[in-house]
């Protein structure tokens, strides 16, 4: 049973979306509980599969029995098993979330829609785990072709959202499979230790330097990295809150983990890889800056978050492109703490949205004596995106800052440090209009009531990760000590 | 040159069906337009991948009894892979029309421009 634990950690989501749909048809409550289930059996085999690791060092997996490098190998080192880790637990508070929005859907919808999402979440941990560049490029179109379906499932303005972004989708996920096929090319092989190691004896040739720009391109696209963030905002627009929470939390950190990944892993020993970093970290500082200051010019709170990711997402990619030890440290201890308080916020938004019927920051006037629990998560997860101590961000922003120093890049250091401030604009001014702004007297008969906290579900799931922002903080240096610097190392090296 | 030229002459095609695909799916206006493109463009990947597995003389990998040679069969491999992309490529082609399907019952057409206009209403 335990050797399996690598390929259950897939099986699992991906059995229980083709049954959730079914049993849904019969009773809407024992599809939940399945959902819910799964989820926590994903939660309980990566966590066993991360302390495994750690312990003994990675867990190969061959699947059909067919050794590497002929055979698909899932493989679980400390850096897959923490993301599989992540993934599960934030889809787990997700699954709980959804539930008072279940109920307002007809049975059939509920049903489809937790099918998807486990599709999703199938996904995502199938590109997390596997060792297989092609088999990567199968799970990227799984993951996202979950992701238009629950993107669309909102009102029809979601339909065209999201169609622009299934174009935008299918050419990165063209431009990975274009550049995988030069590395086969270029290899005969697809295993990526296998990769690795003959890439080293080619060293460095025209096709390499094709294959590496149309990895890094898709893989940014599906990052959202400016300047290919475009489809992302009009995406999170127009879709459901639960969906967007863990969408936001997630999925673009996964397309950060395959860059990684490929890069470190598998291209690294190269020079051209070098070269393709240099030019990746000028992109990141640009995107750190632009992403604040679109954010800074919105006026409704989900647009601002979704800028806000994209400059985030820029903070991991200038991480993972310096490539210092503690810049690397940084970008995966952001990877993390952004998919915590990310997911945090938006789901807290979403909890507004479910109460007042708008994202506008006019309809957060008032929610802190309305909703002073949500409220005070949203404060929180705030305070950590902006980046003070003893909350996450800090500490990540700390290592990147460090990381950037070591690799004697002032500029972007200075970066780091005027973004911080920026965020400070949008947020301060996010909880100026929720704490300070007084409500308008109401004209109509309806005033809206003066305390209404969200349903326990929703507020449970929030303050889960408002919590963790908390303690990620806290104990930040168990955190990379015990996982992160084992994860950033190649195996063998 | 001129040999070399047809020798590589399904790799210059796959090239140019890259560029018409992307060209259209980024430049088109009409949505239908913009999804023919994008078909057009994985076919250019499939073509691409097929002509790796190509070998000058090599037959179909299917084993035949006294040809034990690697060089007498063409790579399967790449055919495998393609048939997976083919697969994904009709899902998300399946996804993008139910997606076209539900934009034109609601707003009576699938031009860009018409489309931002009746959204802004």
């Amino acid at each position: 049973m335990s050797q399996h634990v690598p390929v259950l950690i897939v099986i699992i989501p991906l059995v229980a979306a083709l049954f959730v749909p079914l049993i849904a048809l019969r009773t809407m409550a024992w599809a939940r509980a399945l959902t819910f289930l799964a989820l926590l059996g994903v939660v309980a085999c990566s966590g066993a599969a991360l302390t495994r690791a750690l312990a003994t060092g990675p867990l190969h997996y061959e699947l059909g029995g067919w050794a590497p490098p002929w055979g698909i190998v899932y493989v679980l080192d400390p850096l897959s098993g923490g993301m599989a880790l992540l993934i599960g637990i934030v889809a787990a508070l997700v699954a709980v979330y959804t539930q008072p929005y279940l109920k307002s859907w007809s049975t059939s919808r509920a049903g489809i829609f937790l099918s998807l999402f486990l599709l999703l979440v199938t996904g995502l941990l199938g590109i997390v785990v596997t060792g297989d560049l092609f088999n990567l490029y199968v799970f990227l179109e799984i993951s996202s072709l979950a992701g238009y379906a629950l993107l669309a499932s909102g009102s029809i303005h979601s339909a065209v959202a999201t169609f622009r972004y299934l174009i935008v989708g299918t050419i990165a996920a063209t431009f990975y499979l274009l550049g995988v096929g030069y590395l086969y090319a270029l290899t005969g092989s697809l295993n990526m230790a296998d990769v690795a190691i003959r890439l080293s004896d080619i060293g460095h040739s025209g096709a390499f330097a094709v294959a590496i720009t149309f990895i890094v391109v898709g893989l940014s696209i599906k990052a959202a990295l400016f300047p290919l963030h475009g489809w992302l905002p009009d995406a999170y627009t127009y879709a459901p809150a639960p969906v967007i929470g863990f969408i936001s939390a997630v999925m673009a950190k996964v397309g950060a983990y395959a860059l990684f990944r490929v890069l470190y892993f598998v291209l690294r020993p190269t020079e051209a890889a070098s070269q393709v970093l240099t030019g990746l970290s000028w992109v990141a500082a640009i995107a750190i800056l632009a992403g604040s200051l679109l954010a800074i010019a919105q006026r409704d709170v989900r647009r601002m978050l979704a800028y806000s990711s994209i400059s985030q997402m820029g903070y991991i990619f200038l991480g993972l492109a310096l490539g210092t030890p503690s810049a690397l440290k940084g970008a995966l201890l952001h990877v993390l703490n952004h998919a915590i308080m990310k997911g945090c916020l938006f789901l807290a938004a979403g909890g507004v949205q479910w109460r007042t019927g708008g994202y506008r920051l006019e309809d957060f006037i008032g929610m802190s004596r309305r909703m002073p629990l949500t409220m005070a998560a949203i404060v929180l997860a705030a305070i950590s995106m902006i980046g003070l101590p003893p909350t996450a961000g800090f500490f990540s922003k700390w290592y990147l800052v460090q990381g950037a120093i070591e690799a004697h890049a002032w500029v972007f250091a200075a970066v780091f440090i005027a973004s911080s401030l920026l965020n400070a604009v949008y947020f301060f001014r996010l909880i100026e209009w929720a704490y300070l702004r007084q409500p308008k007297p109401q004209p109509s008969l309806s005033s809206p009531p003066l305390y209404q906290e969200l349903p326990m579900q929703m507020l449970l799931p929030i303050w889960v990760l408002a919590t963790s922002v908390l303690l990620l903080g806290l104990f930040n240096q168990s955190v990379v000590n015990g996982i992160i610097q084992y994860a950033i190392q190649p195996e063998g090296s | 040159m001129g040999s070399e030229f047809l020798g590589m002459v399904n790799y210059w095609l796959s090239a140019i069906l890259l560029l018409l695909g992307l060209h259209g799916m980024l430049m088109r206006r009409n949505l239908i337009k913009k999804l023919m493109a994008m078909n057009v463009m994985q076919v250019a990947v499939i073509m691409f991948f097929i002509s790796l597995a190509m070998k000058t003389g090599g037959t179909a990998p299917i084993e035949q009894p006294g040809i034990t040679e690697v060089d007498a069969y063409i790579n399967p491999l790449p055919h495998a892979l393609m048939l997976t992309a083919i697969v994904v490529g009709v899902s998300t082609t399946g996804v993008a029309l139910a997606l076209l399907i539900r934009i034109y019952r609601y707003y009576g057409t699938l031009e860009e421009s018409e489309l931002l206009e009746r959204m802004q209403e």
